[in-house]
Formats: structure tokens, sequence, C-alpha cells
């Protein structure tokens, strides 16, 4: 038999092990020095330098916003800031996580949000009124959202848009973390969004009609049927239903309406 | 840190010197041949991890006792509590409430949901922070029968086809019925779905959909599900969300209904008793167990618990030997190890090439052959890729995709991609990717029936730690669906059996897990490790090493 140079993985799932001669590179945890070998996300380096997690991680994937952390450069005035999932270490890299940020979250119903959205949320959220448009909430999102505007919008009354200008946060506290004015504008965001797709925009009227039908038993029956079936004739159902064009536009019909 | 390290560039210079002539060969629409229906069998056999003997063993305990099971979820099986049974005093109860909810995703908030709006005092017993859960990383949508063209009767025949007919046809009668519901429900609770401007639902296929029937939130659908109704729970007085307290056994009474749980505080290192005439158990799927090694697309904290919990107290389990892998997970750069790289990408031209640049397999195989390849490129022909941080890999040679289709074509079809490459200094319209399979989605778990109860009285079970639904597997958008739909009947259900005169009330205990204790002991397995595991270790074995303590 020829021989043959078989490499197998070294790292098992996301523990870290770096092949030979990987080069490795300072970073401080918490003001601490460890060498970490490079390409690795601060996660995974706080791992690789002894630390489990119980805080600040989630997904290790850059949506659950649990992983903020702020930095510095060494020999650098700036701050910085990322999600630990998703920023790679740097050399010299001074770090500190951020894994939990007190914020002020009040009750609300639903309900009150549906006559004068504007004036309800004012009601909850005064202190968005008080941005001074510092714009330090900008700078710092890992997720490029323009903060301010977004209070701004809210501000304005424009919470349709303010809602889709936030809709990409995963709630990681780093602005709220950094605004001079104590607004937490993630939350507030939150329950922007909420009014838009609950009363900003217009209901699914098929949905409405759907629901009904759903509810009058309607489908059970053909359900009921389709259990009764042997294999060879729900895979011939299967097999033969008629599969809507990729192509097709909203509200389209199939050739067979019965069991619709 | 930008784009391809110097090792690395040098190969992709070999990927690029066979690219005209594999280009030259896909314009004539000549492609790498497909393996025949004997091959596939042979190279599932020998390489897919499902199909292998080697990574898989027979349970000897407990309710699937004989069955043969991946290593990793048969060690989780056969061990023993975490608690020294003696020390437990039951009788001093920290909580008690009528029901709890174990898991913070969701399944487990849907069931809070529905069991608070019935008047029950609810708690939420959850591991990490309330929605750090594999809910909130689904990107992709959610299916449901909405649109006046489709109907649950076709949403069932989608789903029993992609199970290749092995789903349980009640609990799949019960999903594709409840679906249209469930996205009222969400609507109605302000979640911002894709729609055109007059409120239709935007709707798109799915792999093996014959109607258009996949809802979606932008590419985050997950987490907008996960916030809004995370939000809505924090609006509800008798919800009482625990975090960084995972359940780590169930508490039974006398008569053998469940009763409760045993929490442990992951800060404080204390354990509590929770009382409770209703337990609904919703803690996901078990990708951090790492079976055979692979990454996982799964958050911290799937190490399937209430698998293991569950299992103790005597519940079956089902459909468990069927893992789902995805051929092509990202292995460069470390922050996108695991992420999901769509079949949408060979779908338009891109090839899977080895360490020469040169192709070895026809890139639109079944998802578990195209894997089984891959893992037999790089484990047996031994022409993978190494990355720095010790991955292996193969190319998918994105590249193409432009040459064939017109300059913009990869930033056109697939933006989310590009740009999370960009960002990390990588070009996909020039470079190609490494990609290897990834441990995706537990397809088995808990056996239940349409009304979500498992065969202990009292105990409730929704989401992804439950099996049958999606047979041997899944369709993508119908576990969104199921976890909604399960947990929903699952805080309902353990309402009404709250409300009845049925539920626990005789004495706590935890003779099951005596019970189960010394089964293991006959089967000589006295020495076996605690679990459940709660999160993942990672830690370097060189650290490991220099912990001198007992
Ligand atoms: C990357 C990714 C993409 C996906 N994309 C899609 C998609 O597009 N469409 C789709 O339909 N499905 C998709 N899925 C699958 C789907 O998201 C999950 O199967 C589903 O959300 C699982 O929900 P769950 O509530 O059962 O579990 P989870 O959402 O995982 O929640 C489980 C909860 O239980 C907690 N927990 C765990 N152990 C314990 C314990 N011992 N005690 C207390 N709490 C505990 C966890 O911390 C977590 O909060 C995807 C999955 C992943 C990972
Ligand atoms: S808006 Fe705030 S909470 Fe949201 S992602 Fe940006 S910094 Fe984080
Ligand atoms: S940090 Fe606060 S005050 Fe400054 S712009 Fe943002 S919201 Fe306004
Ligand atoms: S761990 Fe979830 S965003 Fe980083």
């Amino acid at each position: 038999m020829s021989k043959k140079k078989i490499i197998k993985p070294l790292s098992v799932g996301d523990k870290t092990i770096p092949p030979e001669g990987a080069k490795k590179i300072p970073v401080y945890i918490m003001g601490k020095e460890y060498l970490i070998p490079e390409t690795l996300t601060i996660l995974k380096a706080i791992e690789y330098a002894g630390y489990k997690y119980t805080r600040g991680c989630g997904c290790r994937g850059g949506i659950c916003g649990a992983c903020a952390v702020y930095y510095r450069i060494k020999g650098s005035y700036k701050l910085k800031s990322g999600l630990a999932c998703q920023t790679v270490i740097e050399p010299d890299m001074i770090l500190a996580q951020l894994p939990f940020f007190p914020v002020n979250r009040p009750d609300y119903k639903m309900d009150v949000f549906k006559e004068d959205a504007h004036a309800a949320f004012r009601k909850i959220y005064p202190e968005v009124f008080k941005c001074v448009g510092c714009g330090t909430c900008t700078r710092v999102c890992p997720m490029d959202i323009d903060v301010m505007d977004y209070i701004a919008l809210m501000k304005r009354g424009e919470l349709k848009k303010a809602a889709e200008k936030s809709f990409d946060c995963v709630m990681c506290g780093l602005c709220a973390s950094r605004c001079p004015a104590q607004i937490s504008q993630f939350m507030a965001a939150m329950l922007v969004r909420r009014i838009n797709g609950r009363y900003l925009t217009p209901r699914a009227e098929h949905l409405k009609k759907r629901k009904k039908e759903v509810k009058s038993g309607k489908y059970e029956k053909f359900l009921k049927a389709l259990r009764k079936l042997s294999q060879d004739e729900l895979k011939k159902l299967y097999i033969e239903r008629e599969r809507e064009p990729d192509l097709s536009e909203p509200g389209w019909m199939p050739e067979d309406t019965t069991r619709l | 840190m930008s784009g391809y390290i110097h090792e690395l560039k040098e190969l992709i210079k070999k990927v690029e010197a066979t690219r005209p002539s594999r280009l030259e060969s896909a314009r004539k629409n000549e492609h790498f041949p497909a393996l025949s229906m004997e091959d596939r069998m042979k190279w599932l056999s020998s390489y897919h991890p499902d199909f292998k003997d080697e990574g898989r063993r027979k349970v000897k305990v407990g309710p699937n006792k004989g069955d043969v099971l991946p290593e990793e979820v048969v060690d989780v099986f056969e061990s023993r509590s975490r608690l020294d049974l003696k020390e437990v005093n039951l009788d001093n109860v920290d909580f008690e409430t009528d029901v709890l909810v174990i898991g913070g995703g969701g399944a487990g908030t849907a069931a809070a949901l529905m069991a608070e709006s019935e008047g029950k005092s609810v708690i939420i017993s959850t591991k990490l922070r309330h929605g750090d859960a594999n809910t909130i990383m689904a990107e992709g949508g959610i299916q449901g029968a909405t649109q006046e063209g489709d109907s649950p009767h076709y949403h069932y025949l989608d789903v029993m086809g992609g199970g290749h007919f092995t789903n349980s046809p009640d609990l799949v009668a019960a999903l594709v019925n409840d679906a249209p519901l469930i996205i009222d429900w969400l609507e109605e609770l302000g979640m911002m779905f894709n729609k055109y401007a007059d409120g239709r639902l935007m709707v798109r296929h799915g792999g093996g959909t014959c109607r258009k029937r996949m809802h979606s939130s932008g590419d985050m659908t997950g987490a907008e599900i996960m916030r809004v109704i995370r939000d809505e729970a924090k609006n509800r007085k008798g919800i009482n969300v625990m975090e960084f307290s995972p359940a780590v056994e169930l508490i039974l009474d006398r008569e053998g209904r469940c009763a409760g749980a045993v929490l442990y505080n992951l800060e404080t290192r204390e354990y509590y008793v929770v009382k409770a005439k209703a337990v609904v158990l919703a803690t996901g799927g078990f990708g951090r167990l790492h079976i055979q090694g692979f990454a996982t697309t799964n958050h911290y904290g799937a190490t399937a618990d209430g698998l293991v919990i569950a299992y103790r107290a005597g519940v079956k389990t089902c459909f468990l030997e069927a893992t789902q892998y995805h051929p092509t997970g990202v292995v460069y750069p470390e922050q996108n190890v695991g992420l999901l790289i769509t079949e949408k990408v060979r779908g338009l031209g891109a090839q899977l090439v080895n360490s020469e640049g040169n192709q070895f397999c026809f890139p639109l195989e079944p998802r578990d052959v195209e894997s089984a390849c891959i893992i037999r490129e790089c484990l047996d022909i031994g022409k993978g890729i190494m990355t720095p941080t010790g991955r292996i890999g193969v190319w998918l040679d994105s590249p193409m995709i432009d040459l064939l289709h017109g300059e913009g074509t990869v930033k056109k079809e697939l933006p989310a991609k590009y740009i999370q490459f960009k960002r990390y200094g990588i070009d996909i319209s020039k470079e190609p990717m490494l990609v290897y399979p990834t441990l995706h989605y537990q397809n088995g778990g808990l056996e239940i029936n349409e009304f979500a109860e498992t065969s202990v009285p009292g105990l409730f079970s929704a989401g992804e730690v439950s099996g049958g639904i999606h047979g041997k597997n899944r369709l993508m958008g119908n576990s969104l669906l199921d976890v909604l739909v399960f947990g929903r009947r699952a805080g309902c259900r353990a309402s009404e059996y709250v409300s009845g005169k049925k539920s626990a009330g005789s004495a706590l205990t935890l003779d099951h897990v005596k019970r189960f204790h010394k089964e293991l002991e006959r089967a000589g397995l006295k020495d076996a490790p605690t679990a459940p595991i709660l999160l993942p270790d990672y830690t370097p074995d060189e650290v490991k090493s220099r912990r001198w303590e007992k």
C-alpha cells in the first residue's frame, strides 16, 4: 500500500488545538497577559487561556448579544468595542467583557399603542426625548446601526422608520452602557418594533381568513383522511403533488383546489 | 486580521490553476459524475457519521436499552446524577409554582405564555440568559400554510416526504394544522414579518416544499421570534424567569407523577428544590455534544440536558440515531466556524475541490452523501486543508459563480454570506471558502403525543428535545414551527392538567434516580461520569494539565 499522508483535524468541536508552530500573540484579559494563537476570536481566545464561560457567551455566532466586549490596543487612547465571538484578536489587545448591563424596561400592555402610539410611547420611555445627540451609541454599535438616528426618529414620532432602522439590533447593551442621557436605546427599539409589527403595518387579510378556516376544523377532516392512507397511497400523493413555480405571483392558485 | 494567511493563500493558487479548465467543462455542462446508487450507499456507510458503526454503541441502561446510538449520546445516557442524593433535602421546598418550564428558548417561552394566559403561575428555569438558545440563531424562516393556494393538506405531505415517511402522523397533523395559528399569533404579538405593502405575507420555497410557505423576517427570523416572545413574557406578571439556573434532575411524587425539578445556580453552585404541579421540558438540542468531534451551528448550552434527566425518569427516545449534518459549514476564519453555507452556492456552480485543486464529487449530491464525500476526501484520501487553528476542510470554489453568471452575481445572490466574509477581509467572489460538514440539528428526541405529553404524567415536552415530528429528517422552516406549536400545546395541556384533579400532590422523591443508579451498577457502570454536563468544556489540555488540585 502506498503511504498516504493523512491529516486529521486537531480541533474538536470548538476546542482549539493549533498545529505545531502556530504563531502566538500577546493579549491582555482584564489586564493579565496571555499568549494566544493568532486568528482566534476574542471569545475563543479567552477559552484558550483557560477560562470557562457561564456569562458572556451565548450563540457564539453573532446574533444573541451575550458577548459585548470593550478593548483598547496598548499604547492607543482609543476605546473600542465589539462582539467577542465576532472579533479576532490583535496583538496587545486589552480586553474586558460586559456580560450584563442594567437597563430600564417598564412593563406595558400592547393595546395602549393602538390609538396614539407616539404619545403612549413617550409615557413609557420619556428619557428617549432627552437624547443629547452625542453619537456615542452609533460609534459603539457592533451591528453598525445608526443608533442615534433611530432615537431621533423615535423623538420625531417616525416609529415605523425607527423600527426598521433598529431591526438588526442584537440587544448587546453596548449603546446603553455609554449613553450620557442614560437611555436604554435597544429596549425602546424593541418596543417600537413590536408597535410597528402590530399597529403600523397592515395585517395579512389572507391569514385572518385562514385562521377562521383552521378554527372551523376544516383541515382536520383532510388530515384525518391522509392518516388513513397506506404508505403507498401517501407516497403516490406525495410524488404527484403540484409544485408552485419558483416565479409564481403572490396569490397563485394550483389546478386542484379541492384540498385547499 | 484580514483575509487568508500566507500559507492558505499559497494553497489557493492551486485552486486558481485548475479553475479555467473546470470552468470550461462546467460551461459545456460536463460535471464530475454523481455517485451511483450503490456507491452512494457504500460511501454513506463508510463515511457518514450516521451510518458508521464506529462512533456508535449500544445503550446498556434505561428505556432505550439495546438501541445503538451515537457514543456521545450514550455517554450522557449512561451517567450518574450530579447530586449527592444523601445530601438533598426535598422537604425543604425553595420555590413552588403551578407550571415549571425548563428551557428559555422558543418552545419554553411559548409554553410559559400559554400557561400564564390560563391563569397559572409559571417559573422558567433557563441555563443561560432568557433567549440564549438555538431559536435565536435560526435565519431561514418558519413554515405555515397561510396562502390561498396552499393548505395544511399539502404541508402534511411535504413534512412526511421530507422525513422519508418515518414521522409520527399525529404529530405532523398537529404541526401543520396549528401552523397558520402560530403565524397569526406572532403577527398579533407584533413580530415584523417580511410583507408586501398591503400586508400580505411574503413566502418562499424551501427544500422539499410544493408550495411557497416559508415566512421570514429579514435573515433573522428566529431572533425576531425569540425577542418578541421574550419581550411579551417580561410583561406577564405570572411568569418568573430564573436565569443561569439549569435543571439537573426531575422530581417525581410517590405516584410517579412529575412534581418539579432540582435547579442549579451556576454562579453560587447551590441547588434549589422547585415544586410544581406540572413540568414542561424544552431544553433544545445536543449540538454541543459535538458528535464525533464535529463543529456545530448550535448555541453554547445545547448539551442534551433535557434528554438526560427525562431518560432517567423513564421517558423513551426516538430517532436519535439520525443526526442532521450540513455538508458545508465554514472552518475559516474562526469567527465563521460552523456557519452554514447554503446549497444555493453549489446550485450556482461553485465546486468542491481538494488541496490539489481537483474536484472529487458531484456538487449537488443529497446532503448526507455530500457530507460523506467531503469527510472521505479529508480523512481517507488525505487531501484536506489544515487551518491555523487545527481545523480541516476542502475548498468551495465560489469565484466560479461570477465567472459563470457574470460579475456581481455573488453579491446579488448571496448578500449576507458576502458581507460575513468581507468583514474578515475575504472576498468570496474572488477567493474560495474553506468548508467541512457541521452538526446542525437533533432530529430525534423524547417520545410525545400530539398534546406534548410524555409517558410520565405531569411531564410535557416540546421543541428540539422531542422527537417524531420530523422522523429521520427535518425540512428547513419546520423546526421554528414545531417549537411554537408544541410549546403552546404543552403550555395549554399542562394548565388543563394542573386544573384537573390528577396533578402531583404527595411527597417528593428522587427514587427514580436511585433506581437508575442501581441499574447502572448492575450493568457494570458504577463509576459512570455525571451528567447533565450543562456546558461544554473547551479548556486546552495544556491548561488542564496544570490544574494540580485533587
Ligand atoms: C444556526 C441555526 C439555524 C437554524 N435555522 C432554522 C430555520 O431557518 N428554520 C427552522 O425552522 N429551524 C431552524 N433551526 C432549528 C431551530 O432553530 C431549533 O431547532 C429550535 O429553535 C429549537 O427550539 P427549542 O425551544 O426547542 O430549543 P432552544 O431554542 O435551543 O432552547 C432551549 C433552551 O433550553 C435551555 N436549557 C438547556 N438545558 C437546560 C437545563 N438543563 N435547564 C434549563 N434550561 C436549559 C437553553 O439554554 C435554551 O434557552 C436552526 C438552528 C440553528 C442552530
Ligand atoms: S443598538 Fe445597541 S444593543 Fe443593539 S446592537 Fe447596537 S449597540 Fe447593541
Ligand atoms: S449615546 Fe445617548 S445621548 Fe448620545 S446620541 Fe446616543 S442616545 Fe443620544
Ligand atoms: S455569543 Fe452571541 S453574539 Fe457573541
